[in-house]
């Protein structure tokens, strides 16, 4: 029997319920599989992920500490021309963010030509005053980029958000990767998919040509990378981990590091050894206590001094964050072509910007349809998805936006796409996000094919955020 | 390597190997036990509870000593901070916050220990379950150790982690024979009973050394025999004299590594002269018990002075 076709595009199915052409090799051998045996191997892939480790912790939640993001074994697959395409928008709109971030704490000749309003950065707790004036090492600031793409037809790809901070999840596009290689070689011999796994080597690559500028550097004038973890009981501790141990990297937390001789160093087993690059996974306002949150132990007192002294990178550099403001994030297809003098190959979400009446008013009308989130919000915590949502807690939404109406953007609901997940029932279609990892030095951009894909598990959930519930699959990327 | 690492692992195998013997105490302890009448039984669970270090706390919650009481205190007790539980808990946020440093075999044989052991004493253990609950214990920590030895390149990292494990497993042998030496003789009056026997056996098994003593001695049981062969026996992989032999090892392996001596290497050195220099004639007549204070006394400060040179912590 074929499956039902959902009302909105389904990545596997057409309307018709006919397999597109992508899948058609999948689908074959799917067709020829052992459904008990399938589920097994739902269980195997669970046991590998609890084996290893690979578990992310819930804030909030007592009993849960570590949790499994459920994995689903039936893989995203995007064709080599779509990837052309998103990966060229892609690109196009990451050179656009570097060279809007260097802008804004320099000339910001964008608020001057009138094209960005500069209420967006007055009083915004992401931009940074001393960044101003300041070009990190390399010219670099946003090195490691997860733009958060969904699909709503054929061609049609919008970005929801770009996480130009500190993007996590890159450690389940490569496992995922690893278990589905592990349970289905034949998979992987009989349709060409392009590797992920020499994304830990090319982030080391990226990393390292972002170095400062230092004379006198031992190890053969290798520079040092280590990554910052906020420690073990950070939600994305096993990513940190996992990452540092692939590239070869030092994991680090605050408490190893201080300033020493101009340098920031950590303290091994045979001294202090000055660090060059810090990849950080900890947030701006705990990297040091010196210029941000004083009672942060997560940083480095002083590290900033440093940092201005470009005698270290921080990757990403310090306020960032910025981009990541999804009132800023509105404003986008306006900093793409400010920038690159180009149409933005990839769009946005119409955006509503609460903080503007007209808009207001009408989200006001219309809350019952649209999808409000809060400008500085992350996680898929604090937002609001009208068509679910029931009239209290609409009512409770609407005072919100009422006080605070600048906290807020709007967006209609979108048809997101669906892709098939496994159950117990066969294939059922769930609604998928999808978010390609981005690395930028000096040498230039590359593009990991692929990247993450999160599913909302849930029926008719358009929420796919891993602490909402979501789950990941492996998303492959057809060699040409 | 970051100080806070060798930290971490040192830690990590400390607790992996406190585990282990104490798995390998209560089992011996249970053996005895079950020979015994109702009040010799609850006098060796009681020197089990006192091996452990524990009595204080043990006498806050429990009046009487009897065997699923005690076993389970050890094992899983919420009021016990150092319960096996507590010990593998322990061990596995170790392993977690150095993950870099381990590879993958070992860090996963370490959350399996985790995953498993916890499951396994989520509830109280029962007479019929502890024999599985022990095997276990032991079982994991050999899988742990295994892996080690099969997949960890022979660096400063893997050094620490065996201080860690020969540090705490000295100690553990030390402790045992304290302890088991007051137990064993109120009065030299009862060396040679056959009772005695089955006690001495009990000393062995808690080191699992009962067979490999029976074979270097034709099945003789003598306590100064033993004691030697726990003390100077440089065969026999628990002895204080094997531990103190790879401890020497694996600090030269690190001052080779570094190229230069730390201070704990003299500190060492002074402390293996102690039976280097002696046999157990000498030691029993200058007083078994006060070789053996003295001696953990000398490892505590040892594994401290080590945790200085190579700064685990600030």
């Amino acid at each position: 029997m074929k499956p039902v076709a959902p009302p909105c595009f389904d990545e596997m199915h057409t309307a018709d319920g006919v397999v597109r052409p992508a899948f058609a090799d999948y689908c074959q051998w799917y067709e020829a599989q052992d459904r008990s045996g399938l589920r097994r191997k739902q269980g195997e892939a669970e046991g590998f992920f609890r084996n290893t480790g690979i578990t992310f912790n819930v804030y909030g939640d007592a009993d849960g500490e570590e949790r499994l993001i459920p994995f689903d074994m039936v893989p995203r697959i995007i064709t080599a021309a779509e990837w052309r395409l998103l990966s060229r928008g892609i690109e196009q709109r990451v050179r656009a963010l570097n060279a809007f971030h260097h802008d804004l704490y320099h000339r910001q000749e964008i608020v001057r030509a009138g094209r960005f309003p500069a209420r967006l950065l007055q009083g915004n707790a992401a931009f940074l005053a001393n960044m101003v004036g300041f070009t990190p090492p390399g010219g670099v600031y946003t090195h490691i980029v997860g733009i958060d793409l969904v699909r709503t037809g054929p061609e049609e790809f919008m970005v929801l958000e770009d996480n130009a901070r500190t993007p996590s999840g890159v450690s389940y596009m490569l496992e995922n990767r690893e278990t589905m290689m592990a349970m289905f070689p034949e998979l992987f011999t009989r349709i060409r998919v392009r590797p992920v796994s020499d994304y830990p080597r090319r982030l080391a690559r990226s990393l390292a040509a972002c170095a400062p500028d230092i004379a006198d550097r031992p190890r053969g004038n290798r520079p040092v990378v280590a990554v910052l973890t906020p420690g073990i009981f950070n939600s994305a501790y096993f990513e940190h981990a996992f990452l540092a141990d692939q590239m070869g990297a030092e994991l680090v937390e605050g408490s190893d590091l201080r300033v020493i001789g101009g340098r920031v160093a950590m303290r091994t087993t045979r001294g202090y050894e000055p660090i060059d690059v810090l990849y950080r996974r900890v947030d701006d306002d705990y990297l040091d206590p010196l210029s941000f949150n004083p009672e942060s132990k997560l940083g480095v007192p002083g590290i900033m001094d440093i940092y201005r002294a470009g005698r270290i990178t921080i990757a990403n550099a310090p306020g960032t964050g910025i981009a990541d403001d999804k009132a800023v994030y509105s404003f986008m297809p306006e900093i793409v072509e400010f920038y690159t003098g180009e149409k933005p190959i990839l769009k946005n979400v119409p955006t509503f910007r609460c903080s503007e009446p007209d808009s207001l008013a009408y989200v006001l009308d219309n809350l019952a349809e649209l999808v409000v989130k809060e400008v500085h919000g992350s996680g898929g915590y604090g937002m609001l998805i009208g068509p679910t949502s029931s009239r209290k807690e609409l009512e409770a939404f609407r005072a919100k936006l009422k006080a605070k109406p600048g906290n807020y953007i709007a967006q209609p609901t979108l048809a997101l796409s669906t892709m098939p997940v496994f159950t117990k029932a066969g294939f059922a279609p769930r609604h998928v996000d999808l978010r390609p990892f981005v690395l930028v030095s000096p040498a230039g951009i590359e593009i990991t094919p692929g990247g993450l894909t999160r599913v909302a598990l849930k029926k008719g959930s358009l929420v796919v955020n891993s602490s909402q519930g979501g789950g990941t699959k492996d998303s492959w990327v057809l060699a040409d | 390597m970051l100080g806070r690492t060798a930290n971490g692992v040192f830690w990590m195998c400390r607790y992996l190997e406190r585990a282990e013997n104490t798995a390998r105490l209560v089992e011996a302890g249970f053996r005895m036990a079950m020979t015994r009448g109702t009040i010799a039984s609850e006098e060796e669970w009681r020197s089990v509870v006192i091996t452990t270090g524990q009595q204080r706390l043990y006498a806050q919650h429990n009046g009487t000593y009897t065997g699923i009481q005690v076993w389970n205190f050890i094992l899983r007790d919420k009021h016990n901070p150092n319960s096996v539980l507590n010990m593998i808990e322990a061990a596995r946020s170790n392993a977690r916050g150095v993950r870099t440093a381990l590879t993958r075999e070992v860090w996963e044989a370490t959350n399996e220990a985790w995953m498993n052991l916890r499951a396994m004493l989520a509830r109280p253990v029962r007479e019929s379950g502890l024999g599985e609950v022990l095997a276990a214990i032991r079982r994991h920590a050999t899988l742990v150790r295994g892996a080690m030895d099969g997949t960890m390149l022979r660096n400063d990292n893997f050094n620490f982690a065996r201080v860690g494990t020969f540090v705490e497993r000295a100690d553990n042998t030390a402790r045992i024979l304290d302890v088991k030496y007051y137990v064993l003789l109120p009065s030299l009056a009862y060396v040679g009973s056959s009772l005695d026997h089955v006690q001495w056996e009990t000393v062995l098994r808690s080191v699992s050394g009962e067979r490999a003593y029976r074979w270097l001695n034709a099945g003789v049981m003598d306590p100064r025999g033993i004691a030697e062969f726990l003390i100077l026996d440089g065969r026999f992989p628990r002895s204080l004299a094997f531990c103190y032999a790879k401890l020497s090892s694996n600090l030269g392996g690190l001052a080779r590594q570094y190229g230069s001596e730390a201070q704990s290497q003299d500190l060492l050195r002074r402390l293996s002269t102690r039976f280097e220099e002696s046999d157990i004639a000498r030691i029993f007549d200058s007083g078994l018990h006060e070789f053996i204070t003295r001696f953990i006394a000398g490892n505590q400060q040892l594994a401290q002075a080590i945790a200085d040179d190579y700064r685990f912590t600030e």
